[in-house]
């Protein structure tokens, strides 16, 4: 076993234990807290595939932003301070459908593979043989600088140029704006009161 | 992978001197590296905690600790750090007490880890990657997690209210510290720490060296990015006059209220640690990194790539030196500031980061972008203290005749 696979085993285990525990925790707290080891794991696999830009990004926007902002909105508008979840036997009966349906969709995906002839094609044919265009073995790892050039539309894995990410991700962003405006709208709107009561 | 563990060049190092050992040479070098880290994280924090008391005694007009150790009581943090481990570890009956006992190792993970990115001199880094800086803020933005938890967890009003204030405070002034950051950063093109300090010494890329008059803190933008920064960081410590979150007089001790003993000091390892953390990465985006400012320190190392090179090594050697004594001198002034000026109100903490803060610091960064291209335009150098460079100026006028040529050609199709 090397270490890459040890640290492999050891984050998928961690991101699948956090993602359970926040499913069967019924503390509010608990479940972030389940839920940043989960999203930390999930940061960790991304840096052993060598992807630290998106790696850190997750740890930056769903551990340190997205779940920092969750728990200060529970703090805020939780009545107990200690607030519980009950679920009803019937969200559960749901839930567990569900669950048991996506996990036979993606058994059902990776056995239907056919693993052994797979492997019998890549015998003898390594990563480097076959880099992808604009890789190479030095820059493994170092991801902001081609993310950076393909944003403004200049494609390592292109020849030449390609149209640049520069305008979805402006519209993402002008999306996600909206939708902060909105929800602080909907937030802060003053409910009528009539007049009589 | 490989990378990612990162201790390429001291892996590579002991697989020459140990042969035949494989993957053992990549876990030596990487236990090497934790013990340093571990180290640089320990440290400081002693040495501050007892830096704190003497010269908050100093302002106060009291001796400080004397008797520890000798004359200056500089064995007090050991001391300290004896009489906290002797403590019983108490929880409180109304405490989430799973929560509650791993918060404070949320924080330390978190201070701990973020010091895995931080070049201590060129090169000297447990963790050397492309996003650096983008990754050492993650990980410090995720202390916050930490302090949140041991206020909600505490079962107290008081930790709670602490914990409610810190997360207001860190979530906001985050944003201000991060553009501040990202300054220097859009100068030097990289987010990469190490080649930050190395755009410094160059005084840009292909330009002659000029000294400490091509660091940041000399540009006319990045300079106040660097005195916004350093507020933003001090509030981000939790650190006097904003340390609203376990303000004593008005909160007992915030979210500390209920710790005691081992769990109570990790709180403040964590803190002293990322001071000097911030402060560091102060001196290394604004303040030139491990350079002295006049040329000591790239004489010493001369052209040699070779890693092993003695004068290399005394270079970098003396490098780390000056960059640790620049962060312990911003750290010094942090801890000058915290006894010198009285709390803000929660409303006047919030107020200086979105009203002024905030503000100030998005003008810079527009300030930095278009900085560069005024100057070049005017007087043909990216900086008014860098020397022209004809180079540089004759890519920019190539582009320039290029982009001419398009526009004619657009103005050719007009006429047509």
């Amino acid at each position: 076993m090397t270490i890459e696979q040890f640290l492999f085993a050891l984050f998928a285990f961690l991101t699948c234990a956090g993602a359970i525990s926040v499913v069967i925790c019924q503390n509010v707290v608990r479940m972030a807290f389940s839920l940043i080891i989960c999203l930390a794991s999930v940061s960790a696999l991304f840096f052993l595939l060598s992807a630290d830009f998106v790696g850190a990004t997750q740890l930056m926007v769903y551990v340190g932003g997205t779940v920092v902002l969750l728990i200060f909105g529970v703090m805020l508008t939780s009545s107990s301070t200690l607030m519980q979840i009950r679920t009803s036997p019937a969200e559960g009966f749901l839930a567990a459908g569900i669950g048991v349906l996506f996990l036979s969709v993606f058994s059902f995906t990776v056995w239907s593979v056919d693993w052994e002839k797979n492997e019998a094609k890549l015998e003898g044919v390594t990563a480097v043989d076959v880099p992808p265009q604009g890789y190479n073995e030095e820059s493994s790892g170092n991801t902001v600088r081609p993310l950076a050039m393909s944003f403004v539309g200049l494609r390592p894995d292109k020849a030449g140029n390609a149209p640049g990410y520069l305008l979805p991700f402006e519209i993402v962003s002008v999306h996600l704006l909206v939708v902060l405006i909105g929800a602080a709208y909907l937030a802060r709107t003053k409910r009528r009161v009539p007049a009589e009561s | 992978m490989s990378l990612i563990l990162a201790a390429e060049s001291l892996a590579e190092l002991i697989t020459t001197s140990l042969t035949g050992c494989g993957e053992c040479s990549v876990a030596i070098a990487a236990v090497i590296h934790v013990v340093l880290v571990v180290a640089f994280f320990g440290l400081p924090a002693g040495i501050f905690i007892w830096a704190e008391r003497k010269v908050s005694a100093r302002i106060q007009d009291r001796l400080g600790p004397t008797r520890v150790g000798g004359r200056f009581g500089w064995l007090q943090s050991l001391a300290d750090g004896a009489k906290l481990v002797q403590k019983e570890d108490l929880a409180p009956k109304a405490a989430d007490k799973f929560l509650f006992r791993i918060a404070p190792y949320v924080v330390v993970i978190a201070s701990l880890a973020a010091f895995m990115f931080l070049p201590f001199t060129d090169g000297w880094s447990a963790v050397s990657l492309d996003v650096g800086l983008f990754l050492l803020f993650g990980m410090l933005s995720l202390e916050v997690i930490g302090v949140i938890l041991a206020g909600y967890a505490s079962g107290s009003k008081w930790a709670l209210f602490g914990g409610m204030r810190e997360a207001a405070q860190m979530v906001s002034y985050e944003i201000p510290m991060s553009i501040c950051a990202v300054i220097p950063i859009v100068m030097a093109g990289t987010l990469n720490l190490n080649e930050v300090v190395h755009f410094q010494l160059a005084g840009g890329e292909g330009l002659t060296p000029v000294g400490w008059m091509s660091w940041n803190v000399i540009h006319p933008v990045a300079g106040p990015a660097f005195i916004v920064y350093f507020v933003c960081a001090t509030a981000s410590c939790k650190r006097a006059p904003f340390d609203l979150a376990e303000a004593e007089s008005e909160l007992v001790a915030g979210f500390l209220t209920e710790y005691s003993g081992m769990r109570w000091s990790f709180f403040f390892l964590a803190e002293y640690a990322s001071m000097f953390l911030v402060s560091a990465v102060a001196a290394i985006l604004f303040l030139g990194g491990w350079d002295d400012g006049f040329g000591i320190v790239r004489t010493l190392k001369g052209s040699s790539t070779d890693v092993l090179d003695p004068s290399v090594i005394l270079g970098n050697l003396i490098g780390a030196v000056i960059l640790i004594a620049k962060a312990s001198k911003l750290v010094l002034l942090q801890i000058w500031v915290r006894w010198t000026l009285p709390r803000l109100r929660i409303d006047q903490v919030m107020t200086t980061c979105l009203k002024y803060l905030l503000p100030m610091a998005c003008a810079l960064f527009l300030a930095a972008v278009v900085y560069p291209m005024a100057m070049v335009l005017k007087t043909g150098r990216p900086q008014f203290m860098s020397p022209s460079n004809t180079s540089r100026v004759t890519v920019d006028e190539s582009i320039a005749s290029e982009s001419e040529v398009e526009v004619a050609a657009v103005d050719g199709e007009v006429t047509e």
